[in-house]
């Protein structure tokens, strides 16, 4: 991956939105503050209502904050319309001008802009070319497929080279293969195009396949900000755990802190460490979160950090998930994947121990 | 036994006498209403005008003639009928600017109803629609009782002491085009509403997002978009415009003769039924030529582009 330079394209401070008045206000973004670097793949994920949508709007200029600043490169564009910003948005639902052909959909913005023609033309062939798509410029667009659709609508937000591309969920309309096929072709066009793209979805698997960084949001709030690695390894909350992948849950006592890792007692007794979140220093009980995958089963004895029964196995091909029931009463999935060879002797209603290795726990801060 | 493609043939029969028999009523009501009598008056726009009023059943072209031409008394040389071009361009004129101010008003009324909220969306276009509960001579009367001297717009601007002197609006140009943009109104702004609704406005934020001005998504988005909109609420407003009777009579002071009151002349006191059969034709051509031009021309020019 290239070296991101640490300038920001995008800074949102303190926005919040308020949609309604009086009794029935909603606050669909509450003081919410993000950096977005330059040429970065930035995704906003969450579930609907959460309010990264809302964000989207704002900084596209079709919505204005209640309160806050919205910094591009450095200057407010919060209070600017949407034609006065050098963004551009693909739509979920493409927006494609019906009355024009694709080729006319494309130059539009340039146009707009008041480029001259033989600039249009020039550009537009250019951008039919990056989508590949050179073939139907002259269709209408209720002519194309919905796929065809997406690279349009793609191609018309960059024709115009916007500093950002805002991108509001537009691969859910697509079935799953052409949903895969587009992921890395958005992959290849930010690459290629060196743009800053601000992603939205509620696609988690999206979102890790895509993002450079990763914003969680919830309830008008981004909970937690970073890679999809960091997001999937070190969730910092309940909810971003839960949202993103498979996630066991335990209760345990923190024993200890020493260089930003904690070492906290399972309800067994046994002892383990486990990462804490950036600036967190709790006491008493605690919350830990461990992967499936990261969680191994053994033979119940004295060596396993917990022992359980095993209540059901459910076979998925490449992977095997054993459904425990913990000593404790907790229940806890193992996820173990498959290779050929004879089955290792564990069975339904058998004891197994459950081994949590150095690097699998992580502390939540709820 | 028959065969299957006998089978396939009767059913088919069957289906093609059906659907004569079914729409059967329609086209009973259609000839009727409206093919038969536009016959009828287009024969006797080729007869001669009974004594007191009715046609005698001779044919004569002459009707056809004094449309547009006049026969001199004394020595029975044709000259272009003055008087009748002036009321036909003065119709045509007519017509045309109300449709342009109806235009200029309904398309931001439309606009503006389609923007609400859904609830309150139906509200608006139940107070479009008010007004035709009313009867027409109604309304014509009302708008006359806000213009007239006596009437409200004076009273204020008395009061207010703008003017020392009643303006007459009455029994002008200008009162006529009030009562007519009044009361074709609700004609264009309900074809265009219904234009408007059905637009996505995701589109318009969409021409926002790639630079277009306020003016220019007008312009460039919205306009070809809800076209036949307006085509529609044109020909809606164009048409009776031509041959409103009432409004110019009343709030025109039946000073000036429009073309509905020439018809209607030749059918009262004039008891010339072949010639308002004529001229009624004439002015269902003009109609014709003159919607078939603009549809053609906004088709070009909109939707069709590219």
């Amino acid at each position: 991956m290239p070296d991101k330079p640490d300038r920001n394209a995008i800074e949102v401070v303190n926005v919040s939105k308020i949609f309604g008045s009086g009794e029935g206000q909603v606050a669909a973004l509450d003081t919410v503050s993000v950096s977005i670097r330059e040429n970065e793949f930035f995704t906003l994920l969450g579930p609907s209502g959460c309010g990264k949508t809302t964000l989207l709007r704002l900084i596209a200029g079709f919505d204005f904050p209640t309160a806050g600043e919205i910094l591009l490169y450095g200057q407010d564009i919060a209070p600017l319309p949407p034609f006065k910003r050098p963004v551009n948005t693909v739509f979920q639902s493409y927006a494609l001008f019906p009355h024009m052909t694709v080729a006319d959909n494309i130059g539009f913005g340039l146009e707009m802009l008041g480029k001259p023609k033989d600039q249009i033309k020039a550009r537009v062939a250019e951008m039919l070319k990056l989508v590949k798509m050179e073939a139907l410029a002259g269709r209408r667009t209720s002519q194309i497929s919905g796929g065809q659709q997406q690279r349009v609508a793609l191609a018309r937000a960059l024709a115009p080279q916007p500093k950002v591309l805002l991108l509001d969920e537009p691969l859910s309309a697509l079935d799953y293969k052409l949903r895969k096929e587009m992921q890395i072709e958005l992959k290849r066009l930010q690459h290629e195009t060196g743009i800053t793209f601000i992603f939205v979805t509620h696609d988690q698997e999206e979102a890790l396949t895509m993002s450079d960084r990763i914003a969680v949001m919830s309830s008008g709030k981004i909970l937690q900000v970073g890679s999809p690695r960091d997001i999937y390894d070190r969730p910092a909350e309940r909810f971003v755990a839960d949202f993103i992948g498979e996630s066991n849950f335990l209760k345990a006592d923190m024993v200890g802190v020493s260089g930003g890792r904690a070492t906290v007692k399972l309800s067994s007794g046994v002892e383990i460490p486990a990462t804490l979140p950036e600036g967190f220093n709790p006491n008493g009980k605690v919350t830990i979160v461990v992967r499936p995958e990261h969680a191994q089963l053994s033979a119940a004895g004295p060596a396993a950090s917990l022992s359980g029964t095993v209540e059901n196995i459910v076979y998925l091909g490449t992977d095997t998930h054993f459904h425990l029931r913990l000593a404790g009463g907790e229940a806890f999935i193992v996820r173990r994947q498959n290779s050929r060879g004879a089955s290792d002797g564990i069975v339904q209603g058998g004891q197994v121990g459950l081994l949590i290795g150095n690097d699998a726990a992580q502390v939540l801060k709820d | 036994m028959a065969t299957a493609e006998e089978v396939a043939k009767a059913a088919e029969r069957r289906d093609v006498r059906d659907r004569w028999l079914l729409s059967a009523p329609a086209l009973l009501v259609i000839f009727l209403a409206a093919t038969g009598p536009l016959l009828i008056v287009l024969v006797y726009s080729f007869l001669t005008p009974g004594a007191y009023g009715d046609v005698k059943w001779q044919f004569s072209p002459e009707s056809w003639i004094s449309v547009f031409m006049e026969r001199d008394i004394f020595d029975d040389t044709l000259s272009i009928a003055g008087a009748h071009v002036t009321i036909f361009l003065r119709s045509i004129k007519l017509a045309v600017v109300t449709t342009i101010a109806t235009l200029a008003l309904g398309f931001p009324t439309a606009y503006f109803m389609a923007t609400r909220s859904e609830k309150t969306r139906d509200l608006w276009l139940f107070l479009i629609t008010i007004p035709f509960w009313t009867n027409l001579l109604i309304r014509t009367f009302a708008v006359l009782q806000i213009i007239r001297n006596e009437g409200i717009i004076n009273t204020i601007l008395l009061k207010l002491g703008l003017v020392s002197a009643p303006v007459q609006i009455l029994f002008t140009d200008t009162a006529i085009l009030i009562g007519m943009a009044y009361v074709y109104l609700p004609l264009m702004v309900l074809p265009i509403y219904a234009s408007m609704e059905k637009l996505d406005f995701r589109l318009v934020e969409a021409g926002y997002d790639l630079y277009a001005t306020r003016f220019k998504v007008l312009r460039k988005i919205i306009f070809p978009l809800v076209k036949p909109g307006v085509i529609a609420g044109s020909i809606l407003v164009f048409i009776p415009a031509l041959g409103a009777y009432v409004t110019p009579v009343v709030l025109g002071g039946g000073k000036n003769m429009m073309l509905s009151n020439l018809i209607e002349l030749q059918f009262g006191q004039g008891r010339n039924w072949p010639l308002g059969s004529a001229l009624s034709i004439t002015v269902m051509i003009i109609v014709m030529v003159a919607l078939l031009a603009y549809v053609r021309n906004a088709g070009k020019s909109g939707v069709r582009h590219g």
